[in-house]
């Protein structure tokens, strides 16, 4: 079993059906930072319970290595939601994507049952973290008592197919429509200290809309982006990769903090600009994703 | 246990296998796989050895291979089972029977 | 016998000189006399050599039972010409053919039936698909089929242990003495360069073409010097399946990202400069991989010195670019190829003899600095099997693999770990086409091997910061996942010979058993 991790690296995290073996066999080789296995929308209604008998040999046999394992489960509406949790929690996934959720009701009802879970297969309780996926106005309006549902939440996700058909919208590749949503998201998920996760984008073949999409979704202050096919895994990755000034700004930064902080030194000057102690934080973060992405081979982090 | 009841689980796409299973006396195991060569005997073993562990004495069992893993024909054997029993869609004994 | 790739080669196959396979130097420096074709001489002038139809050509060969013919394959899965030979061949009721080919496909499925009748009691190929190989796995065939490499092939027929008695040579177009081209018809493959070699060892040899064209046909890939008579057929193939409007490009994600790992190498070796040479196939992550390098290409500054083998649009477009040097090509896998041959400057047609023949003075895959080949299993050895599927039945062609693997300074295979629940790295290769000596690099979706033996190529790959692991680590992942094979279960009879391209037994075929679970 492994440890809740919920500060970790999700620049990318991909889809895929749970009921289709060829899919899910070795999802981890492409190196999406986290695979969401679907119980949802992708398996259909007669096949949910084919699909937790599955789900349950891949996440006890496959061997996904770093990769982290999110499922989604069916909604709340629905009659599946309980038998998903009581699977997700057994097959030992790192964490639960609740779809459709609009209250931090939603949430607490979800959290008990894998409470419950954890209790009837032995896991240490608060090993299974969650996140979930805002698909309405509702949703989105209630982003912050979402994100402080619970303490296993670790995030919230948008999800733009259901929330622009609420909004009478469409997709505009200006990213106008949703605009107002992912301010929201992204400063309600910062407020409550958790992480934040875009929607998918799904032409395949668009590659210059869906790398503007990114570049968007992260000059906002997301950490990462819902994908749909490896294809886009690369792009993905780049953009959220920090460029050589960034680490070498950011490796300075980090530098200086620590001397100075020995010499009991609060104000500095760091390439002209005026920095103090709060500095640090985001420069070790970028330190940490460059590591992480192989761009940094220092020790500062 | 005797499969009173006629169920299916699984599809005939590649890395997917489609387990039937009906009444019937014993366990009539019969094998149709694309890999069959080099897997036969390791399909049938993992077929026996969950029909045995979901305590099925009496069923007739039809597998049509297209090169699944070993997860996947068990999952497919369990919920075929299940399926024929009905009891499928919730309280799976995860970990248990279903291991 | 044991061979040095530890393969039982039944002493009963090593008469008339036959040898088991002692290495890829063995016959450095061998000695040999070429076996020449009889001709008829053709003193005074005549104006046609324009036969009625096949029958026609057939009877005044003098065909008779017993006798071999060859065919090319350069009308792949589009092929008419082999159907309409044995068609004919049925009617005169010849007994006891052998068919020699460059290679056999799927398009060629009435030879299984002629194989069924005894019409066809021998065949030897560089590739063997469909029913045909079949037929020859279930025991057939009256004697073992031999395989041979591309470059093995026409050594075979230089030295005479295959005499072609009647070569019959599709065309896309020719002209009434038979200068013959792949090109200027209504069905166009390009290249003829498979047919060269049958051209000038065969006794007989007939043109046949749906496109009979003023005289002197040229540029001529067959030359009229060589050709007794012309047949004009209303279609030699089919244009769709001899060739696709532009070979396509993966999107597969996993060969994507086998084909970018396999540039990245490659840009990591020392070969990787100004003017390398370099040749790959169109299947899987081939293509793709031209495509990484050209973006390390740009970016080292450098330009690839020319190509050799099977041509593609992607490859034409890099040539027009300036990014690559020449074109030597051997065959033409889409329309943008066809097209271009003889009409892009640096695109011009080899003969396989000059694409890789072993027993030549020198060949072109002699002085490649890259090849990247794909391979149905290799195992721990690095032993590649391309000929025989995972069921033990023949079903893929060696063709230039094991010319192009021995000639080139760093060979590099290029597979997914696993095929549905078929690892492609195993502890022994089915049947091996190409020995491992000369394999160099395996790249894999998990992974990169090194073959030991290339201490320069892991150094240098350690320097460039490419991760790699041992071949069995491969092995033992992709065992980890798909469970260990059981062997194939085979009856003792021999049914094909898979010779190495030196002629020597590389390995050998056995006739398929029936599955049991107890065998």
């Amino acid at each position: 079993m492994r440890k809740p991790e919920k500060n970790r690296l999700r620049r990318t995290m991909m889809f895929m059906s749970a009921q289709k073996p060829a899919l899910v066999k070795d999802a981890y080789i492409f190196g999406a930072d986290s695979v969401i296995l679907d119980l949802e929308d992708a398996v259909a209604e007669n096949q949910k319970d084919a699909a937790r008998f599955s789900l349950y040999h891949t996440l006890k046999s496959v061997d996904y290595g770093s990769t982290e394992r999110v499922v989604r489960i069916n909604a709340l509406d629905t009659p599946h939601w309980a038998e998903d949790v009581r699977v997700c929690v057994a097959g030992g996934a790192d964490a639960i994507r609740i779809a459709k959720c609009e209250s931090a009701k939603d949430v607490q009802v979800i959290d008990e049952a894998v409470t419950a879970a954890e209790k009837e297969f032995g896991v240490p309780e608060g090993t299974t973290l969650l996140m979930a996926a805002l698909e309405s106005p509702m949703g989105i309006i209630n982003a912050l008592e979402i994100c402080k549902a619970s303490p296993r939440m670790f995030g919230i996700a948008l999800s733009g197919g259901d929330y622009r058909r609420c909004l009478h919208t469409k997709y505009y590749p200006s990213g106008s429509e949703m605009l107002a949503a992912r301010g929201q998201m992204i400063i309600a998920a910062r407020a409550a200290g958790v992480q934040c996760f875009d929607t998918v984008f799904t032409n395949f073949n668009d590659m210059e809309g869906f790398r503007a999409e990114t570049q968007l979704i992260k000059e906002m202050g997301f950490d990462g982006k819902s994908i749909v096919t490896p294809k886009q895994l690369a792009i993905a990755h780049e953009i959220f990769a920090p460029t050589a000034k960034e680490i070498a700004e950011a490796e300075r930064v980090v530098f200086a903090i620590r001397e100075n902080a020995k010499k009991g030194v609060g104000i500095f000057l760091v390439d002209g600009k005026m920095l103090d102690i709060a500095f640090v934080e985001g420069a070790e973060r970028t330190l940490s994703l460059a590591k992480a992405t192989g761009l940094y081979k220092g020790d500062l982090v | 246990m005797k499969v009173n009841e006629a169920a299916v689980a699984g599809t005939l796409e590649s890395s997917d296998v489609m387990v039937t299973v009906e009444p019937g006396e014993g366990i009539q195991l019969s094998i149709d796989s694309s890999v069959i060569n080099q897997y036969g005997r390791a399909i049938r073993a993992t077929v026996l050895e969950t029909l045995d562990r979901l305590e099925v004495t009496d069923a007739k069992v039809t597998v049509v291979d297209h090169g699944a893993l070993d997860c996947t024909i068990k999952a497919r054997v369990e919920c075929a089972v299940f399926r024929a029993e009905g009891v499928s869609e919730k309280n799976i004994p995860w970990g248990g029977a279903v291991r | 016998m044991r061979n040095a790739v530890g393969r039982e080669i039944p002493d009963e196959l090593l008469t008339g000189g036959r040898e088991v396979f002692q290495g890829n130097a063995y016959r450095d420096g061998y000695t040999y006399t070429k076996v020449g074709p009889t001709v008829r001489a053709s003193v005074m002038s005549k104006e046609t050599k324009v036969v009625a139809d096949i029958r026609a050509a057939i009877e005044a060969c003098g065909m008779k039972d017993g006798m071999t013919i060859s065919f090319h394959h350069h009308f792949r899965d589009g092929d008419y010409i082999v159907n309409q030979v044995m068609q004919v061949i049925r009617e005169l009721g010849l007994r006891d053919i052998t068919v020699a080919a460059s290679s056999l496909g799927s398009a060629n499925d009435v030879l299984a039936q002629c194989i069924e009748e005894g019409i066809v009691t021998g065949i030897q190929t560089s590739g063997i698909r469909g029913r045909i190989g079949e037929a020859v796995s279930t025991g057939k065939l009256k004697t073992p089929a031999i395989l041979r490499t591309h470059g093995g092939r026409v050594r075979a027929i230089e030295c005479g242990e295959v005499h072609i008695d009647v070569a019959f040579i599709g065309a896309s177009s020719s002209d009434e003495f038979g200068n013959a081209s792949g090109k200027n018809g209504k069905a166009n493959c390009g290249c003829l360069s498979y047919s060269d070699i049958d051209a000038r060892y065969a006794d007989k040899v007939v043109v046949i073409t749906d496109t009979l064209v003023p005289f002197p046909n040229k540029p001529a890939s067959i030359s009229c010097i060589d050709v007794d008579y012309v047949v004009v057929v209303d279609e030699i193939g089919n244009p769709k399946k001899i060739a696709s409007a532009a070979a396509r490009i993966t999107d597969n994600p996993r060969d994507l990202k086998i084909a970018e790992k396999c540039a990245e190498i490659m840009r990591a070796t020392p070969y990787f400069k100004d003017g390398f040479s370099f040749q790959t196939g169109v299947g899987g992550p081939s293509i793709a991989t031209t495509l990484f390098l050209k973006k390390y290409m740009e970016e080292d500054g450098i330009k690839m010195g020319w190509i050799v083998g099977g041509i593609s649009t992607p490859m034409v477009e890099l040539l027009k670019e300036g990014l690559i040097g020449q074109l030597a090509d051997t065959q033409d896998f889409d329309m943008g190829a066809i097209e271009s041959l003889n009409v892009t400057p640096g695109h011009y047609e080899v003969t396989t003899s000059e694409y890789a023949n072993p027993m030549n003075k020198s060949a072109y895959v002699d002085k490649l600095d890259f090849v990247v080949l794909a391979a149905l299993e290799v195992d721990v050895d690095f032993n590649v099997n391309v000929i025989t599927g995972s069921d033990g039945i023949l079903r893929g062609a060696p063709g230039g693999h094991p010319d192009t693997a021995n000639g080139a300074k760093c060979t590099i295979i290029v597979a997914p770990l696993v095929r549905g629940r078929i690892p492609t790295v195993c502890d022994k290769v089915v049947t091996i086409s190409t020995p491992g000596e000369s394999i160099d690099i395996l790249v894999t979706e998990y992974g990169v091997a090194v073959n030991p033996k290339r201490a320069d190529l892991i150094a240098a790959l350690d320097e460039a910061g490419v991760e790699h692991v041992t071949i069995q680590q491969l092995r033992d992942k992709a065992y980890s996942m798909v469970g260990v094979p059981d062997p194939v279960q085979f009856k003792d009879r021999v049914v094909a010979i898979m010779e190495a391209r030196d002629g020597t037994i590389l390995d050998v075929v056995r006739e398929i058993k029936p599955y049991s679970y107890d065998g």
